[in-house]
């Protein structure tokens, strides 16, 4: 789930401070574009694709993502949001956000999945998403586009789609947004 | 939270946080595989002293929508029979490591009692004339599903109020909504006092229908009744009973409503139970997602930890 998400919630509440700007506005237009080009030539056009943002980080990069591919290919793809919380492996250790609403638009059978998320961390949130794809059926292919790639994966899950590499310490937190990208450390407290 | 003992316990903010919840468990309700993870290695049981239908399934189909494993227990042909004490079940039934215990109890207080004893979360599915808070939150799911939300409704529960768990629960759960509740009923089918009840009595349904969004029909719970406290069934239904023709002085978009089961002829006519503003089959759908919200909320939400 997103990086922000995990901020702004208990048990992981507390204050992120941004330390370094990785990425501005302009950068992270620059990436959506290029990324749906990606997606294009990788899928050969958008025949079947559906674009799926994860609740709640993925979802504006999803719609980012489509517009995008409606200048390129001259029809945008289905867009779909999806919640994962009730397919975590860590439920439990972390509170379900009632307000993410998931909404799958069709039948995923024969389909090509793109799912799309704002940060790629221990890749839990793609299995958990992988599992919960398949509730809707079962799509041709799944792939996988991410805006932040920040390594320490925890589970055999890469990203199709990157938007931008970037090297973090565990501890750090990652903030991605269409208004850029920021690295910096959650606080408990303000400061 | 715990344990769900009774509505009365519950703030505005915690019914809305499981009505919420419960969109989302419709919406896992609508897909294609309709089940999620979200509750492997949990495991419910049922403790059922008294019949059920609805509930006990409702319950169950929830449960096994969350992937928990259910133990199923049946009062009638266990060793309660051969005299064990609600205690020695309870831990009993504890000791082979169940997470939630959902409990029906012909005595008002029961599933309180349980839930001191053990250490699973206990849900009350029904005590005496108590309460009922699962039936309560179903129906304050569908009521807003089909008018929007309760804040400022009017609401007429009629009919058995007194022998009505549901008639409590439901008072307190519309009321803590926004909703303005009445109770008609004769006076024989009142509670001796509702005073502390944040509710209207009336005693002439005629002079309600008119006004209200919601009218919510009781069963007349005839196996409950030990003495006579209606002339007869016919004259109940006479002076109370939602015929045709008091169907015409609702309101365009009021809707009928009915714990179930239904006794049709008596508190509502056949006819008026098949109207398209009658959501009696709604309410029994949305008890799944409702109940697979309360579970989750119990036993995987995470919320647990120092919230009790």
């Amino acid at each position: 789930m997103a990086e922000r998400e995990r901020r702004s919630t208990p048990p992981f509440g507390g204050v992120f401070v941004a330390r370094t700007q990785v990425l501005d506005a302009d950068d992270v237009r620059r990436a959506v574009w290029r990324m749906a080009h990606e997606v294009v030539e990788r899928n050969h056009g958008l025949d079947d694709v559906i674009l799926i943002g994860l609740q709640t980080g993925g979802v504006t990069f999803a719609v980012a993502l489509a517009e995008a591919l409606e200048k390129i290919d001259g029809t945008a793809p289905p867009q779909g949001t999806l919640d994962v919380a009730f397919h975590r492996d860590d439920i439990g250790l972390r509170p379900v956000l009632p307000s993410a609403v998931t909404d799958i638009p069709a039948d995923l059978t024969g389909r090509v999945v793109v799912l799309v998320d704002d940060v790629l961390f221990t890749g839990r949130t793609i299995r958990a998403a992988l599992d919960a794809v398949h509730s809707y059926g079962r799509p041709r292919a799944v792939q996988l586009a991410v805006m932040v790639d920040r390594g320490h994966r925890e589970l055999p899950i890469r990203a199709d789609f990157v938007g931008k590499n970037l090297p973090t310490r565990s501890d750090e937190v990652v903030n991605a947004t269409l208004e850029g990208v920021e690295l910096g450390e959650l606080y408990k407290e303000a400061r | 939270m715990r344990h769900l003992l009774g509505i009365a316990d519950l703030s505005a903010d915690d019914i809305d946080h499981l009505l919420v919840l419960a969109d989302s468990f419709a919406e896992v309700g609508r897909r294609r595989m309709p089940k999620v993870p979200a509750l492997q290695g949990r495991t419910v049981t049922w403790l059922f002293y008294e019949d059920s239908t609805r509930t006990r399934l409702s319950f169950e189909q929830a449960a096994k929508r969350l992937s928990a494993d259910t133990l199923s227990f049946s009062v009638s042909t266990s060793s309660v029979r051969k005299g064990e004490s609600l205690r020695d079940t309870v831990e009993t039934i504890e000791a082979m490591g169940v997470d939630c215990i959902v409990v029906r109890h012909r005595s008002a207080g029961v599933p309180h009692q349980i839930a001191r004893w053990v250490s699973a979360s206990v849900v009350n599915a029904g005590d005496g004339w108590h309460e009922h808070p699962t039936q309560a939150l179903l129906d304050c799911y569908t009521i807003r599903e089909h008018l929007g939300g309760l804040d400022g409704l009017r609401i007429a529960i009629v009919g058995d109020v007194k022998h009505s768990r549901v008639a409590r629960s439901d008072a307190w759960a519309f009321t803590t909504m926004g909703a303005e509740v009445t109770l008609v009923a004769p006076p024989t089918l009142l509670p001796p006092s509702t005073e502390g009840w944040p509710v209207r009595v009336s005693h002439d349904i005629d002079a309600t229908l008119g006004e209200v969004d919601v009218v919510y029909l009781l069963r007349m719970q005839q196996e409950r009744m030990t003495e006579a406290l209606i002339p007869s069934l016919r004259e109940y239904t006479a002076c109370y009973g939602l015929t045709r023709r008091r169907v015409d002085q609702l309101g365009e978009k009021a809707i009928v409503m009915h714990p179930g089961p239904m006794n049709r002829g008596v508190e509502i006519a056949a006819d008026v139970a098949d109207l398209p503003r009658s959501v009696v089959i709604d309410q029994v759908r949305n008890g799944v997602a409702v109940r697979m919200a309360v579970l989750f909320e119990l036993l995987g939400s995470g919320r647990r930890e120092g919230d009790r």
